[in-house]
């Protein structure tokens, strides 16, 4: 049986991960029969798929995603909004007002001006035209306050953990509400800077650290030894 | 610079199967060129010059020889030095100003060939050591963009050397003066450039304008009198695998026999 | 009398004294700098070591000393120039003025321009633009000290800091030069040696695929030679093929071996 790396062994592009009749999962390709890796990242099996859990890659837009995303331009239409993805959204005027308004009348800078973050969810996208998003929903909208962190996209799974487990326990050791974008965008809100401060390098370890396992332990401790230090001083 | 034009689809495809059985869209087989025409001095003005017909691509050189300093680190040596222009009226595709990627690069081989192959007899064009050589300007000016632009400027290059003469001069009291009379440049050596493309997974030789815009590599390599390469540049966003370089280079050997004799010839 | 049109060639300044070596190999087939034959040069590279870039990579290959960096894939600027079916790929080789010996004027050679085409042809083959139409992936290669077998050492990092960028890739592509000096067939040509020597070939690979993506020749080789001169190369390229995956790997594993500690 053709496999030629164990799971979760680092991979780099062009490694040969398998051979005769497997399908090609994510970050991989088919070519004349043979897998091989196109990103850098851990291999994983399952029955006859192969994939690598790529370290590094950029993110790139999905329907259904919510994403944070800054406003970079204010057009007659909508908005124009950075997803940290190769391609900017589009926010419409008429997913936003209500009711029926007048490019003339309308005073879109008031409602989201160039610089504000949002909160969206990806409505559409395809390879002929730019992601589409919406804000008509529960929980999306302008942020107001708190911090922003950027890791590497392939990186969120690890972030929420599973089942949620991971966020949940860094919600619970740093008192802090987090939102998660799916584009590698996180925002932190916390009551105290420190606080937040704790939240930020519970990410960056993870970030730094997700290819080895023991991760929600580590990063457990790691914020209980940080608390520690800070109730002494 | 322009995007490439978009070739129908169909036509591709077209070519494509063609190629992998064997044949070309206008019949010719993988290793034949196209009709081949070479005239010499068609521009009496400068010191030498030719037209190449190659099929339907169309390309001139014409030579200048002027007076100037050689290179500090070959102070007996004359200076070659070769532009070529891709100029609008050529293809839709050229655009005016500057040389871009493509100029630059077609001049640099064809200046390689010409070079590595040492055809031009540098050593005799100098006419005060240190001080005084004369410079070969090789101009290759492209008429028609019909496909394998290189191998015709090649051609036509060496076309054009053939038929270059220098004026006589005399050096007194340090003023170069010209008497009457003309020699012709000395040259020693026949360089002669072969085009492949890749279609397929097959090589072919001397491509036509669709041809190139399907293939998804080129490969140049240019031959001395003695059959030795003298330059080789790969172009294309495509590749090639060793065997397909070796392979290229044997029918390389035969075709520059061949042309050769119709460029040295004419 | 009629008086011959004087047109100066570009004027050399300052040359500094360069003793021309006699000779390039001695009679043990050693090089000027002590190597064997078939011997590379050492070899440095380092991956993600510029903040702004989306990938970047740096080598160092004797006394090169070259920084390659990626910006993309992202929106086509000009807009004309985006490609409704792939990601247009622009890659830009420049040498610093200090780079070499007599300065070098910032502006863009005819050499750099040829060699900024070559190189993205080069790096071309191994990227999916299929998956990323309309935008535009950016290549960078800054030559900061310059010792012969520059495009070489260019197309090796520039292709690390693609794979840094997280831009899917077919494989790796390593490049290396062989050539002829002194009559004999030698690996990874320094300036010396490809300024005095009878031919250079340099060349690039994605190993995994046995597909030569660079292939130049300047010099004069018969065909035998050649066909060595690429197996030479060849070797040269798989081995520095190792280094650079080795490199890329190196940030993670050095974290795994931190945190297992």
């Amino acid at each position: 049986m053709p496999l030629f790396y164990e799971k979760r062994q680092l991979v780099t592009p062009g490694d040969l991960l398998a051979e005769d009749n497997y399908i090609a999962g994510d970050n991989t390709y088919k070519d004349n029969g043979k897998i091989y890796a196109s990103r850098i990242g851990l291999v994983d099996y399952e029955a006859r798929k192969v994939h690598v859990v790529a370290l590094k890659a950029f993110y790139v837009p999905s329907i259904e995603d919510t994403v944070i995303g800054k406003v970079v331009e204010v057009t007659t239409g909508g908005w124009i909004v950075d997803i940290n993805a190769p391609y900017f959204a589009m926010l419409r005027a008429s997913d936003v007002i209500d009711r029926p308004f007048k490019p003339q009348t309308s005073d879109l800078p008031s409602i989201f001006d160039v610089g504000d973050l949002i909160i969206a969810k990806i409505v559409a996208y395809d390879r002929t035209r730019d992601p589409l998003l919406t804000i008509h929903e529960p929980g999306l909208g302008k942020i107001m306050r708190g911090q922003l962190v950027e890791i590497t996209p392939t990186k969120i799974p690890r972030v929420i953990g599973r089942k949620g487990s991971m966020v949940s326990m860094i919600k619970r050791e740093t008192g802090c509400q987090i939102t998660i974008g799916q584009n590698g965008l996180i925002l932190i809100s916390g009551k105290t800077p420190d606080d937040e401060r704790l939240a930020v390098m519970a990410l960056h370890k993870i970030e730094e650290e997700s290819h080895i396992s023991g991760l929600t332990d580590r990063v457990t401790e790691m914020l209980r030894k940080e608390k520690e230090g800070v109730e002494h001083t | 610079m322009t995007p490439p034009p978009i070739v129908v689809r169909v036509k591709q495809k077209r070519i494509a199967e063609l190629v992998s059985s064997g044949k070309r869209l206008d019949g010719r087989g993988l290793t034949d060129y196209r009709e081949i025409q070479v005239e010499a001095g068609v521009i009496e003005r400068a010191e030498g010059s030719s037209r190449v017909r190659l099929g339907k691509t169309e390309v001139m050189v014409g030579i200048k020889i002027e007076i100037g300093t050689p290179f500090p680190d070959v102070p007996n040596e004359g200076v070659i030095i070769v532009n070529a222009e891709l100029v609008p009226l050529a293809s839709p595709t050229f655009e005016p100003g500057p040389p871009n990627e493509n100029a630059v690069e077609l001049a640099r081989i064809v200046d390689r060939g010409i070079r590595e192959s040492k055809a031009i007899e540098l050593e005799k064009l100098c006419v005060e050591p240190g001080k005084n050589v004369f410079i070969v300007f090789i101009d290759v000016y492209v008429l028609n963009h019909d496909g394998n632009l290189i191998d015709a400027s090649a051609m036509a290059a060496l076309a054009a050397l053939l038929n270059t003469k220098m004026f006589n001069y005399e050096l007194k009291e340090g003023e170069i003066k010209i008497k009457p009379g003309y020699t012709p440049l000395p040259i020693r050596n026949y360089p002669i450039a072969v085009t492949f493309a890749k279609i397929n997974g097959k090589l072919i030789v001397d491509p036509w304008l669709e041809e190139e815009q399907v293939m998804d590599a080129r490969l140049t390599m240019t031959l001395d009198k003695d059959g030795k390469i003298c330059a080789i540049q790969k172009g294309g966003y495509g590749y090639f695998t060793t065997q397909q370089i070796l392979e290229a280079a044997k029918i390389t050997r035969e075709k520059t026999e061949e042309l050769r004799k119709i460029v040295v010839k004419g | 009398m009629l008086n011959i049109p004087k047109r100066k060639t570009k004027k050399k300044r300052l040359k500094r004294p360069q003793k021309k070596p006699e000779k390039l190999i001695d009679k043990d087939d050693t090089r000027l700098d002590g190597r064997k034959l078939n011997e590379l040069r050492p070899v440095k590279i380092e991956v993600g070591i510029l903040g702004n870039a989306d990938g970047s990579a740096y080598i160092e290959q004797g006394k090169n000393k070259i920084l390659a960096a990626v910006y993309g894939p992202k929106e086509v600027h000009p807009r004309h120039l985006a490609r409704p079916d792939r990601a247009v790929l622009r890659c830009r080789y420049h040498m610093a003025p200090f780079s070499v010996d007599e300065r070098k004027s910032p502006a863009p050679s005819r050499r750099e321009v040829e060699l900024s085409k070559v190189i993205r042809e080069a790096l071309e083959p191994s990227i999916f633009v299929e998956y990323y139409p309309r935008t535009s992936i950016d290549v960078f290669i800054e030559v900061l000290q310059a010792d012969g077998g520059t495009r070489c050492a260019g197309i090796t990092a520039a292709s690390l800091a693609l794979a840094d960028a997280g831009i899917p890739m077919r494989d790796l592509v390593v490049a290396c030069a062989a050539g002829k000096v002194d009559g004999c067939l030698v690996l990874d040509l320094m300036d010396v040696e490809d300024k005095g020597g009878e031919a250079d070939v340099p060349l690039a690979l994605m190993p995994n695929l046995n597909a030569i993506t660079l292939l130049q020749m300047d010099g004069s080789l018969t065909i035998e030679e050649f066909e060595k001169a690429i197996n030479l190369a060849l070797e040269g390229c798989k081995q520095l093929y190792t280094l650079q995956k080795e490199a890329l790997k190196s940030k993670y594993v050095a974290v795994k071996e931190a945190v297992e500690e």
